[in-house]
């Protein structure tokens, strides 16, 4: 039986590990090599990390890191900030990482994620997608939260699936940093709409958000930060308590 | 050839679209003597041969017939038996034939089968992306120190349909049943990918290792 993924994301900017509160009031939690030295001995389902100023600052990726990281890493790896171009994409496969996670670039150029999953497959790209809600209403955020766009978000993950996205992590503007719970609602809605894994992230505080989120709405895998800096639980931890309550997970 | 029986000479071949790092990277942790090429001398000086791969079908066979490696890959496996361990697309590429997007690619014709897209049901989702159980049929020496029914790593969208049940070594189930690990002879398919695997892929790297040359 194919099992939940519990999907610790770490987010940098240079080698800083940040944290922030509603994709705002970035903090530094902590050096990020050592923070994954952590995660590979703990031998995590999978690990997510996300340059947060990469589009903003318009930033070469960090193929060094990329390749630092990945060096003794036997577990799948995702990487993404400020991808915009194929020839990134083979150059961060190439150091290492098995997928890359696309957010604004797929915004705007749905031909980049058809012609990279043409290229490297789709098990491959990943599209993030960062919302809030505003007047009851799913708005899609991009450039790290700070630029609106009119996209409806259906439509928009209909377009990725034909165009070839393996992939959707779904952020929570609204949630992330907060720890006060998943947002179901709209991820519920989403897995309900979608025929590729969606990963969910932002909000989760406690092991129960987790166990709440997964019996409600169809996901893949769940992500999660705060939770693993903020508070004493780890990716083991949770899975067991997830086990206990018969959700599949890998011990 | 001339492979001295212990020296072992592992080379991963470089489809060039996929990241075979990794692979190195994990034979490293039990043997160095392991090289990444696309090099027609590289091949035919090696005690094994390994094929990771992720992508499309058709990109893969195309890629073989640029790098001029199809027939002396399908020579070197077949006539002189040298072991071959496929990842993925890799061991996909062992099949009569693919069929990705209604296009009918020729494989290596290795292991009869043919590859096809994991049927899409209510209720899954494509592609087959996580760590799912591999449950073991026959034994085998890739298996050795590997507890059956473990968890490995998966991501893909089209699955090996075997014609011959006794190639068939490893069943996972997403659906349906699909084959996990293909066997025959000196030649070796794996589904998932062992280098994102953990403890156990690693064995089961360590383990193909240590099958030698049929002559």
């Amino acid at each position: 039986m194919l099992k939940i993924r519990i999907i610790p994301t770490i987010l940098y900017d240079e080698f800083k590990m940040v944290k922030g509160i509603n994709f705002n009031s970035w903090r530094t939690v902590g050096n990020i090599i050592q923070a994954i030295r952590i995660y590979k001995i703990r031998q995590v389902d999978e690990l997510i990390l996300l340059d947060i100023s990469a589009t903003n600052k318009n930033k070469e990726i960090n193929l060094d890191l990329i390749k630092d990281i990945s060096e003794d890493s036997f577990m799948p790896l995702t990487f993404g900030g400020g991808i915009n171009n194929i020839d990134q994409i083979s150059q961060i496969i190439k150091n290492g990482a098995d997928k890359v996670s696309i957010n604004t670039a797929a915004t705007k150029d749905l031909d980049l994620i058809y012609e990279a999953s043409k290229y490297f497959g789709c098990q491959c790209i990943v599209v993030s997608i960062d919302y809030k809600i505003e007047n009851n209403k799913i708005v899609i955020y991009t450039n790290s939260g700070t630029k609106k766009t009119d996209l409806n978000i259906l439509d928009y993950i209909k377009n990725l699936e034909e165009a070839g996205a393996g992939e959707i992590l779904l952020n929570s503007i609204d949630k992330e940093g907060t720890m006060s719970g998943y947002d179901i609602k709209t991820i519920k809605l989403i897995t309900e709409n979608s025929g590729i894994p969606i990963i969910a992230s932002g909000g989760c505080g406690k092991p129960k958000d987790m166990l709440d989120l997964v019996k409600k709405a169809e996901i893949s895998g769940m992500a999660a930060a705060s939770i693993f800096h903020f508070t004493h639980n780890t990716p083991n931890n949770i899975k067991e308590y997830l086990q206990e309550n018969a959700i599949p997970v890998r011990i | 050839m001339t492979i001295s029986k212990n020296k072992k000479n592992i080379v991963i071949i470089d489809l060039g679209i996929s990241n075979v790092q990794s692979v190195l990277k994990a034979f490293n942790c039990f043997e160095q003597n392991v090289k990444i090429s696309d090099k027609i001398k590289d091949l035919n000086e090696a005690s094994h041969l390994v094929l990771p791969g992720v992508g499309s079908f058709e990109k893969g066979i195309a890629s073989l017939n640029k790098k001029n490696l199809y027939d002396t890959l399908v020579n070197l496996v077949e006539v002189k038996k040298v072991p071959i361990l496929g990842i993925c697309l890799g061991m996909q590429l062992f099949a009569t034939y693919g069929f990705e997007n209604n296009v009918k690619t020729k494989g290596l014709n290795l292991i009869s089968g043919e590859v096809i897209k994991i049927k899409e049901m209510n209720d899954v989702r494509i592609p087959h992306v996580g760590w799912n159980n591999v449950n073991f049929l026959k034994k085998n020496s890739i298996l050795i120190n590997v507890e059956d029914n473990s968890n490995f790593y998966f991501t893909h969208s089209y699955h090996f349909n075997c014609s011959n049940e006794e190639n068939v070594i490893a069943e996972t189930n997403y659906g349906l049943n699909f084959v996990s690990i293909v066997k025959k002879d000196n030649i070796y398919g794996i589904q998932f990918h062992p280098e994102k695997s953990l403890k156990f892929g690693i064995k089961i790297l360590n383990n193909f290792s240590n099958i030698n040359a049929q002559n």
